[in-house]
């Protein structure tokens, strides 16, 4: 899809098909999106009480907490209605999930920034290393409202003029563009014929001060090292600051390697490594990256994917994952 | 996977003391921290009593040294961690691989607030500085960097358990080898957001609250924050004093029933009190001392206690809710009564619940409501449940 302007709106599903009618009214569209998302991924999985339920969001549930704020502000704290407040929680969706499935198991939400979502990742794989649960959800969820929009723009995360999303790379300024989503998978013990790929090791790192060594180090960590690696996936976003460590990469440790982008079809936003968790593993699975991702090189059925990303520099992951054999 | 994780150092701040000698005073003293608003700035001051800190933002940042526009959430959290971590007295602490794992509910909001007065009048305006500490994890970034953590850092928000949550979460990396040190808990400030949703949904009591008693009418809000230091045997002998304790038993349950009410049978608590005991390898009967999530609401109090009553099958423990003293303090009150926990083993203590009265029809309960010096004390339960159906008990026991 393409998209002009400085913020990508989450395509909306049917959310009919996977909410019951009566509950859709009441939800928040970040509610929406992590419920339909989460249902979607068991429903493939074919699993219908997870072990666990971990979500991961840096903003939370930023409609219903902007409802209620605006609504004390403006009524000077007179006759407010309860429903926005609820609902304003961090942990609603993963509650929200266990409500739906009925499910009395492990429920946690993580909510530190741009590692919100690999915090929950790295509790449901230490869950299942721990024999805890043979089977983890795990998922993040962003909402972009007109708001957190206008005070990121504020505080220069966005460009200041429209761009296509799919020419994000090819104009070198600051800013990249806003984004949300949501992205649930579903973490098994072991492979079963639903299995989509292995995720093999996930780091997160806090102000790494040589990233190259750090990703040696992770690779190295897990008996492999670049050459091994079919395709990079990186957290390019069209920024120039941001982009610096991408181009660096790229031109030193990746330099022969294919490499692939995401942030042109779903935004930037805290919790936008799940989009690439969800890519990764798809091309893993259908054996061929989507020629929309691709920066260079070509990637003919890979079977080891590094996934690296930042959040604002601070913030840096990486998830090696692997084609099932 | 089976090693211990030891308790080394503790630090906690709210409306009763603002570190841990002062709490001790408190309990002695029977002295509840709840009275009239005096800092926020809201219609409901001189209607509904809150816990508040006894200290400004100015003279909190004075305590710091971070600037008084950074939320008092932060202030909070940075006093108790660092009273935490000095009491731990971790010979070279920069060698090992620590962590920081905090919890809050809504962040920075006290200043989110002032800046959306400005921003709503006109959408250029508002200071940004004020917008900077609004996610939860902002405020735990500050306190890490000020703290020197290189290992990991998170934050978990789950409501009023958020605090439980990064305790055990905090274990479970020691143990998975992935940290020797933790310091986790978790802080949270009144805030004007808090003050008011709690409202709309009519469970503020007026008076000071009455947890466990027939006649419970509500909770009052708190604030502070309460850390720990958790750490690897490895580490532990390296120490030059005895740690407090272990953590021996957790679990996280749902009880997914509502979004903000507890089944009246109280299935996820009950759920989270069996599982940590399971955890811990003990019987009901080892257990000395339930310190109570225990609200005040008469669903909570009426939901926890049938899931008690369930669990102890009439062997009751002495138990409390010291909300009674702090109020409470939603994303800290997981680990603040954690420290209370830990306390409690270290000096024999049964803390009193204030104002209790009249046993709730139907529930065999009693609270303990005289403060106990000398008792044996050695496997304390701690509950601490919340919105969104999110249960964890923690048990700590004597090492």
């Amino acid at each position: 899809m393409e998209y002009t302007g400085t913020r990508l709106p989450a395509i909306e599903p049917d959310y009919k098909a996977f909410i019951d009618p009566k509950q859709i009214r009441r939800m928040s569209h970040v509610i929406k999106m992590g419920v339909a998302a989460s249902k979607k991924c068991l429903q493939d999985a074919g699993v219908d009480i997870p072990g666990a339920i971990i979500t991961g969001t840096a903003f939370g549930c930023l409609e219903d907490t902007i409802t209620f704020l605006t609504r004390m502000v403006e009524q000077q704290e007179d006759l407010l209605p309860p429903t926005a407040f609820i609902q304003s929680t961090h942990n609603t969706i993963a509650a929200q999930i266990a409500l739906m499935l009925q499910c009395h198991n492990y429920n946690l939400t993580y909510v530190h920034k741009g590692i919100s979502f690999e915090s929950a990742l790295t509790d449901g794989m230490m869950l299942i290393s721990e024999g805890e649960a043979n089977n983890v959800l795990v998922g993040a969820t962003e909402e972009m409202v007109d708001t957190s929009f206008k005070v990121l723009t504020r505080l220069g995360l966005y460009k200041r003029h429209p761009i296509s999303n799919l020419d994000l790379f090819k104009e070198r300024s600051k800013g990249t563009i806003g984004g949300e989503g949501a992205a649930f998978f579903l973490l098994q013990d072991k492979p079963s014929l639903e299995s989509l790929a292995e995720l093999t090791a996930l780091k997160t790192l806090y102000k790494p001060q040589n990233i190259a060594e750090s990703i040696a180090g992770f690779l190295s960590e897990n008996g492999l090292e670049i050459n091994d690696i079919d395709l990079v996936i990186t957290g390019r976003n069209g920024d120039t600051r941001n982009d610096e460590i991408y181009d660096d990469l790229g031109a030193s440790m990746f330099k022969n390697v294919a490499i692939a982008n995401y942030k042109h079809l779903c935004g930037e936003y805290p919790v936008s490594s799940s989009f690439a968790l969800w890519l990764a593993v798809n091309t893993l699975k259908n054996q061929k990256a989507p020629r929309v991702i691709m920066e260079k090189g070509t990637a003919p059925s890979p079977k080891k994917i590094l996934i690296y990303n930042h959040y604002l520099q601070k913030y840096q992951s990486l998830m090696l994952v692997s084609a099932l054999s | 996977m089976s090693s211990s994780v030891y308790i080394a150092g503790v630090g906690v701040i709210s409306a009763i003391g603002n570190n841990v000698a002062g709490h001790l005073a408190s309990f002695e003293q029977e002295k509840a921290g709840m009275g009239d608003i005096t800092l926020l700035d809201s219609i409901h001051r001189g209607e509904l009593p809150v816990a508040e800190v006894k200290l400004t933002n100015e003279q909190l940042a004075e305590m710091t040294g971070l600037s008084s526009e950074i939320s008092r959430t932060t202030q909070l959290s940075l006093v108790a961690a660092k009273e935490a971590i000095a009491d731990a007295a971790i010979p070279e602490f920069a060698k090992w691989r620590s962590g920081f794992i905090s919890a809050n509910t809504v962040g920075g909001m006290d200043k989110s607030e002032d800046f959306f007065v400005d921003f709503l009048a006109d959408s250029s305006k508002g200071k940004l500085r004020f917008i900077w500490d609004h996610e939860c994890g902002s405020v735990t970034e500050t306190v890490a960097d000020q703290l020197g953590i290189t290992g990991m850092v998170t934050t978990i928000s789950t409501a009023c358990s958020s605090s439980a949550n990064s305790i055990f979460f905090a274990a479970r990396l020691i143990k998975n080898d992935m940290l020797d040190i933790a310091i986790a808990g978790g802080a949270d400030a009144l805030t004007k957001f808090t003050l008011n949703g709690f409202n709309t949904l009519l469970i503020l009591d007026k008076e000071f609250c009455k947890p466990f008693d027939e006649h419970r009418a509500g909770l009052n809000l708190g604030e502070g924050a309460g850390y720990m230091v958790l750490m690897s045997e490895k580490v532990a002998k390296t120490l030059a004093k005895a740690p407090y304790c272990k953590l021996t038993g957790y679990k996280n349950s749902n009880d997914a029933y509502h979004q903000t009410a507890s089944s009246p049978d109280g299935t996820g608590s009950y759920l989270a009190m069996t599982g940590a005991l399971k955890k811990s390898g003990l019987q009901p009967s080892d257990i000395d001392y339930i310190n109570l999530h225990g609200t005040g609401t008469p669903n909570n109090d009426s939901a926890e206690g049938t899931a008690i009553t369930r669990v102890f099958e009439g062997n009751y423990p002495p138990m409390s809710s010291t909300k009674s003293f702090t109020g409470h303090t939603l994303g800290a009150s997981g680990a603040i009564e954690a420290v209370f926990s830990v306390l409690a083993i270290r000096h024999g203590l049964i803390y009193p619940n204030l104002r209790f009265e009249t046993q709730m029809e139907n529930l065999p309960l009693r609270p303990e409501t005289k403060f106990l010096k000398g008792q044996k004390v050695e496997n304390v339960m701690s509950n601490s449940f919340g919105f969104g159906g999110n249960c964890t008990s923690l048990i700590f026991s004597k090492s």
